[in-house]
């Protein structure tokens, strides 16, 4: 059954996704345009770059998934096929699934795999770095999935964009703390398993509870 | 039919609902404010400053209620709205949103006191402390749900996605407490408070008159709006128009 609906959606996001090439850079774009104003702002000291690294590349992560949130289900809420996946009778929450991972291959991973260079650029030092993917690469998908829902409420709504974002950023709150917390053991040298953990069970919990939040938002939201 | 069973179904029903608040709002208006001021009184005149922090102390007696209040009206919102959009009872969810402003205004309320308490305290009116943080999120919170609620249309509709909203915000919320307060320990030493020394009475009776009293607010301001949703929502229902002609329900 599972086969049925989640592998073939996870396919046309993808595939819809690449068709539309230059919308699939513009988050990496705004990333890297936010991160390059703070040497700007605060200045090009090396010593308080590395400082506010972790802080400043997170939460332009955090804004760039914020940004490609909105169109999560817009697209398909307005041509109609959302209401046909639900009419459909296929489960709710795998369509949730797939939808959230199509969204977190094309603008998460991207991220993740950015960050090293970002790392680098904000002075970041070599023992942060890995340590600074792995939280990204365990913290993105949580992302992505809490806002989903946020966006799954949004979806009818018009000019949700602002609203989404008030909606997410409380929701966002431990992940950015475990995150950074993460990466500054990581530096000064201190374990830092136990936030990566955290971040690893937190993801867990919300690939548990989310889809269903999300499938009910989107019935909701098509009422 | 049990009796709780009856009760929670009395309670979804509009009219019941808008007789039943009708005879009781007066009532509980009338204790908020006797207990208010009586609480206010004593807190205010005529218990003893604190020997650490002085007469700034008085701030606690609406301070500690209103944050206490905004995390208890956080609690029974979220847990009548997942009452409303699991049994599709409507009276659920009307007081679930109605709960709405009224718990921002207490978060704000213990935001702004508990700024002006920082002050003289800690010299600053704000620190990153872990409960203000804490409470601060909450406020988002907070405003996400009216957001959401307000950016409807059919308020029907927004009123089940911020019911909806508020269930999620419910299970998120332990994790925002537990880390902002681990975060606040990583990078602040412990904040001065109310030290954990037991309370003396001549201060904990008017803490808990006014923790009764900020109680029967809530009762009384959710019932008041619940009625005028009722109102709203239902015009052309007998019972209201028995009760616009009639004066009396």
């Amino acid at each position: 059954m599972s086969g049925r609906v989640l592998m073939p959606l996870l396919r046309r996001d993808l595939l819809l996704a690449f068709r539309r090439r230059a919308e699939l850079i513009q988050p990496l774009v705004f990333l890297l345009v936010v991160i390059s104003l703070f040497p700007l702002g605060v200045g090009p000291g090396p010593q308080l770059l590395a400082q506010i690294a972790v802080g400043v590349i997170w939460i332009a992560a955090l804004l760039a998934t914020v940004l490609t949130l909105e169109n999560l289900f817009r697209s398909d809420f307005e041509d109609g096929s959302l209401e046909q996946l639900v009419v459909s009778g296929q489960p709710m929450v795998k369509v949730a699934l797939a939808k959230v991972g199509a969204h977190w291959l094309v603008t998460g991973l991207p991220i993740v795999l950015l960050a090293p260079l970002l790392a680098l650029w904000m002075n970041l030092s070599a023992a942060g770095i890995p340590v600074l993917v792995m939280s990204l690469l365990l913290g993105t998908p949580t992302l992505a999935l809490l806002g989903a829902i946020a966006s799954a409420l949004t979806v009818s709504v018009r000019r949700g964009g602002q609203l989404l974002s008030l909606l997410v950023f409380p929701l966002y709150v431990p992940i950015l703390i475990l995150a950074s917390s993460a990466v500054g053991s990581a530096v000064d040298g201190l374990p830092y398993q136990g936030q990566l953990g955290l971040l690893g069970a937190g993801f867990i919990l919300a690939l548990t509870l989310a889809p269903w939040a999300i499938a009910a938002a989107l019935k909701l939201s098509l009422e | 039919m049990s009796r709780l069973k009856r009760l929670f179904h009395q309670f979804g029903s509009p009219p019941w609902l808008f007789q039943f608040s009708g005879r009781v709002v007066p009532w509980l208006w009338a204790a908020c404010l006797i207990l208010s001021a009586w609480g206010l009184w004593w807190g205010l005149f005529r218990a003893p400053p604190d020997y650490l922090q002085g007469e700034s102390v008085r701030i606690m007696y609406v301070h500690v209620p209103a944050a206490w209040m905004s995390m208890m009206i956080y609690l029974l919102m979220a847990l009548m709205g997942a009452a409303g959009l699991i049994w599709h009872v409507r009276a659920a969810e009307i007081m679930a949103l109605s709960s709405a402003p009224i718990g921002a205004a207490f978060t704000l309320l213990a935001l702004i006191t508990g700024s002006l308490w920082g002050r003289p305290t800690w010299g600053t009116y704000w620190v990153w402390d872990a409960r203000l943080t804490s409470e601060l999120v909450l406020l988002f919170l907070y405003l996400g749900v009216l957001g959401l609620h307000n950016a409807f249309d059919e308020p029907r509709k927004g009123a089940r996605a911020a019911a909806l909203l508020s269930v999620v915000g419910l299970v998120n919320l332990p994790i925002i407490h537990y880390s902002v307060n681990w975060w606040n320990t990583l990078h602040q030493p412990a904040s001065i408070g109310v030290s954990g020394n037991s309370i003396h009475p001549s201060m904990l009776w008017p803490l808990l008159i006014m923790a009764v009293a900020t109680k029967l607010f809530y009762a009384a301001n959710l019932l008041t709006r619940t009625r005028v949703r009722l109102l709203e929502e239902n015009p052309r229902r007998r019972w209201v128009r028995d009760w616009v002609e009639g004066g009396k329900a």
